[in-house]
């Protein structure tokens, strides 16, 4: 063994790194098989991010596909309900520019609504029902309808079937449990603000800056 | 005396101004009753309580109002006697300025107790019962969070409580509401605090923490500790020493972990004046329903401490105090450092109010602007916490969660140190409180989220699902109907098995009550006889001189006739209906077996059998219509034609049958006489048909039938059997012995006729 390591140490080194090469080249075939990961673990990560309305307002049937969209190469501000901080996280989480939000797909608010059904004029339809991705809406033919408000993302899906327009979008309310303190304004606005000349500057600067 | 136990230095803090003499120079003050108490639902941390009482009830002072709704809830009682006037939304005590469920009660001025229980002995009572007597006097910690005493007070079994802190700190300024509570009811706060450690099964040490600021508390605590394992520590004056983990921290040196509450230490904290509290609860019986509060501040006439009722409305006691609007820059409930702005005077004391601090515009300036941070670090360095405030500012200025949570947001304490050391003015704290808010916002959201997505996946499976199972129903009726119609084309190349199905179908659908069957079939005979009578009734004209025309005649006999018909039919039935259960129940116990004997016979049979099979039926019919017809003569009935006009079509079936049958015959002898199993199949049918007969025979009749066939059985046998002796047969044995059966058999049938 020594000796012939001596006497054609090119042949005793291609020897052991070819060995190596099909060591490594096993344990990584092994592994491949072992570990394989099921589905896509980025559609998962990505799914995680979006709001899971499953309003469809990006164009595709709920949160999911889209995700799935969006690993296929789609671009990421097609979310009205997340609105830029979730295209800030998806561009974080891809390590892309964020874009903003493309208002063709629809507007950001910034409150939260619910769906509300005036009982009343409900003729229970199911119509709304039958529209709802969450499951939130509660009722049976010819009974009346109402919404789950705790399970209601506000996608709107419910308002555009019913025929007697019995549906509207709320705004939730805060409550006590809900409500939080505001952000102070900034210190480069109350800066700013200090002299009473000096008011409005501040958007000439910051675009000055930003050009 | 010092203390004997090591203080630790607490790192960071700040040294405010301290203001605490103005309000110490007055004694304890009472308010009069005011014209009305507003008792908020939620005056601690957990869930809202639920009310007991209803508007327009009476209650006595002490009364439970509302009771704790679950663990973390506390009970809330009546502070006087009075009458519930509202159970309305009003405003809160809280930095939001929303409004809140709360019980509104207008004093009767009467100040009636309830019956109270007094305990002289709290140690005979177990530690379950103590901690209910606390749970039930509604005590909630007066230093200002409100945290349920009664939780505190049953730290979980694997929590060994070592040490109980009793925190006299009172570390912000203005504030000496406890300051005055050690003074004057020092002996109370020793007792409530060897109540506690009784509650708390004994723990080893038993300290009061105050800081040096309070020697008259010091003093007179430790006058009323003496002779009990009880120690009074005094600290340096600092703040925020009064915060529960810092005290912890100075006094013993041990850190809470990150997210842990001080019981997973081994250490119990409560403020003096809950110890008080709970002191009366258990050895008087008082619920919680009033509090001492610091009362503050330049733009009052007077300030000093005053016993005030939970309830009592903040501007009622600015009143009662001389406040001048016109001075005062603002209003906050607690102090300088951690109270909140009142967004309104009209809201109510309640159970953590320390302090109503009404400071001028010079006293307490309106926050400077804020300026931008220079890093100089003072923040960090007054941290009682040690984070890193500044850097808690750039990430909550990104609303970066992720960072700040690694910066432990959430173990800061919202002291204000940080706010008050910095030269930018930064209002830090509101900064973190924002963050804080939106972390647990965004938190929530996501929960919100991940449970959407739960929903909606389970609803398309459940979506999926249906789809598959309607799918499978659909396939299973193709399935159906493809088989339905494979039969329909077998049934057409051999009807032999549809037919058996059907004959057995039938005979179960009829079998299972034919009394009803029969009692239908009378009821329907009966219609008809009445339809029929009333049919005969006389024409009486409408009006009189009317003359009854031919044709309203010809109309009545049609009629007539018509019902006459129907009673025909009726009857028909019902004669065919008694003769096929008189049948069905003569040959065979089972009606079933039978129809698929009788339908297997009639699959056998040639076209000729059928024919006379019908032919048989038909004459039994017509035998029975016959006789049913001779009846009704007899009887003198009306139906006695229509009866006659059924036997006649009787008739006219049996002749026509006999003439087919007369076609056929011709071409069946042939066929008779060439095949053996023909003509067994006609004495088979041949024995059908007198069987037939004799079940619609009498028992005699058959009798004499039977007697008749057997001798004219036996006469043949004999025949054979002479025949055979002619021939030397070999089965003349036999013969013989089937003669001799025979033979017995006949004389058996005549011997009870003889």
């Amino acid at each position: 063994m020594l000796s012939l390591i001596s006497q054609h140490p090119v042949i005793a080194s291609l020897i052991a790194l070819g060995g190596l090469a099909l060591l490594f080249g096993a344990v990584l075939g092994y592994a491949a098989v072992k570990f394989k990961v099921e589905g896509n673990p980025l559609v998962d990560q990505i799914d995680a991010l979006l709001p899971q309305t499953q309003c469809g307002q990006c164009g595709y049937p709920g949160c999911r596909p889209y995700a799935q969209a969006i690993a296929g190469g789609d671009v990421i501000n097609k979310c009205p309900p997340g609105g830029q901080s979730t295209i800030n996280a998806l561009a974080d989480l891809l390590d892309v520019p964020a874009p903003t939000l493309d208002e063709e797909h629809g507007e950001h608010l910034d409150i939260k609504r619910v769906a509300f059904i005036r009982e009343g004029e409900c003729i229970g339809c199911t119509k709304c029902i039958q529209a709802c991705p969450m499951d939130a809406i509660l009722g049976a033919a010819k009974q009346m309808h109402t919404v789950i408000a705790d399970e209601c993302t506000g996608c709107d899906l419910c308002v555009e079937p019913c025929p007697v327009d019995c549906i509207e979008m709320i705004p939730v309310e805060t409550t006590l449990s809900t409500w939080k303190w505001e952000l102070p304004p900034s210190s480069k606005e109350v800066a700013l603000n200090l002299i009473a000349t000096d008011r409005g500057r501040g958007e000439t600067q910051t675009t000055g800056e930003a050009a | 005396m010092t203390s004997l136990i090591k203080v630790f230095e607490l790192p960071g803090g700040v040294h405010p101004p301290e203001r605490k003499a103005q309000s110490l120079q007055l004694p304890l003050g009472r308010l009069p009753l005011p014209p009305e108490l507003v008792l908020p639902l939620n005056q601690h941390i957990g869930a809202p309580a639920k009310p007991v009482v209803a508007v327009g009830d009476r209650v006595l002072k002490g009364q439970l109002i509302a009771e704790a709704d679950g663990i973390f809830s506390v009970n809330l009682h009546a502070p006087t006697s009075g009458q519930v006037s509202a159970i309305e939304d009003r405003l809160l005590a809280h930095p939001s300025g929303m409004t809140g469920e709360a019980i509104v009660i207008t004093p009767d001025g009467k100040d009636e107790w309830i019956p109270l229980e007094p305990c002289e002995d709290y140690t005979r009572l177990d530690h379950e019962t103590l901690v209910a007597r606390v749970r039930a006097a509604g005590i909630a910690g007066l230093g200002g969070a409100g945290f349920p005493t009664a939780v505190k007070l049953n730290p979980r079994s694997n929590f060994k409580i070592d040490t109980l802190i009793v925190n006299g700190t009172e570390c912000e300024p203005y504030i000496t509401a406890d300051d005055l509570l050690m003074q004057t009811r020092a002996e109370e706060v020793i007792a409530g605090t060897l109540l506690l450690a009784h509650i708390l099964k004994q723990p080893e040490r038993l300290l009061i923490g105050v800081e040096d600021n309070k020697p008259l508390a010091i003093a007179a605590l430790r006058k009323a500790a003496e002779g009990t394992r009880i120690q009074v520590v005094d600290f340096p004056t600092k703040y925020p020493s009064g915060g529960e983990k810092q005290l912890i921290y100075i006094l013993t040196g041990r850190e809470v972990p990150h997210g842990q509450i001080p019981a997973s230490i081994g250490i119990v904290c409560q403020n003096v004046g809950t110890t008080l509290a709970a002191w009366r609860a258990v050895r008087y019986g008082e619920p919680l329903i009033s509090r001492i509060t610091t009362v503050v501040g330049e733009s009052l006439q007077i300030q000093r401490n005053i016993e005030v009722l939970i309830g009592t409305p903040i501007d009622f006691v600015l009143e009662q105090h001389g406040f001048d609007a016109s001075k005062a820059s603002r209003l906050v409930m607690g102090g300088p450092m951690m109270g909140f702005a009142l967004p309104d005077s009209r809201v109510p004391v309640i159970k953590t109010t320390n302090c109503i601090l009404a400071p001028t515009k010079q006293e307490l300036p309106p926050p400077a602007p804020a300026m931008a941070c220079i890093r100089c670090g003072m923040c960090a360095e007054a941290c009682p916490v040690s984070l890193m405030p500044q850097q808690l500012l750039w990430y909550a200025q990104a609303e970066d969660h992720e960072k700040l949570q690694a910066h432990n947001l959430f173990d800061c304490i919202e002291c204000g140190a940080c706010s008050y050391v910095c030269p930018s003015n930064i209002p830090l704290v509101q900064y973190y409180r924002a963050a804080k808010g939106s972390i647990r916002q965004h938190l929530a959201e996501k929960e919100r989220s991940d449970r959407s997505r739960r929903r909606f996946e389970f609803r398309q499976e459940r979506i999926a699902k249906e789809e598959a199972e309607k799918e499978a129903k659909r396939l299973a009726r193709k399935q159906a109907a493809e088989e339905a119609k494979l039969k329909l084309a077998e049934k057409a190349a051999a009807p032999v098995a549809p037919v058996l199905a059907e004959a057995v179908a039938k005979v179960e659908a009829s079998q299972p009550n034919p009394a009803e069957q029969q009692a239908k079939l009378e009821r329907l005979l009966a219609a008809a006889r009445n339809s029929l009578e009333h049919a005969r009734q006389p024409l009486v004209p409408n009006e009189e001189g009317e003359v009854i025309s031919q044709e309203k005649l010809e109309k009545q006999q049609a009629r007539i006739k018509q019902a006459e018909l129907k009673v025909a039919e009726a009857e028909k039935k019902l004669a065919d209906f008694l003769a096929s259960q008189s049948t069905n129940s003569a040959p065979a116990d089972d009606p079933v077996a039978a129809a698929i004997a009788r339908a297997q016979a009639r699959i056998s049979m040639s076209p000729e059998d059928k024919l006379r099979a019908s032919l048989e039926s038909l004459q039994t019919r017509l035998s029975k219509a016959q006789e049913k017809a001779r009846e009704v003569q007899a009887e003198g009935s009306a139906n006695a034609e229509a009866l006659q006009q059924a036997v006649e079509k009787l008739e006219q079936k049996i002749r026509d049958t006999q003439a087919e049958l007369a076609q056929l015959v011709p071409e069946a002898p042939a066929q008779a006489t060439s095949s053996e199993a023909d003509a067994a199949a006609a004495a088979i049918e041949k024995a059908k048909a007198k069987a037939a007969a004799l079940a619609s025979m009498s028992e005699e009749d058959k009798r004499a039938e039977q007697i008749k066939s057997l001798e004219a059985r036996v006469d043949k046998a004999r025949e054979r059997l002479t025949k055979a002796e002619e021939e030397n047969d070999p089965n003349i044995e036999a013969f013989r012995t089937g003669l001799a059966k025979l033979e017995s058999k006949l004389k058996e049938l005549t011997a009870p006729v003889e």
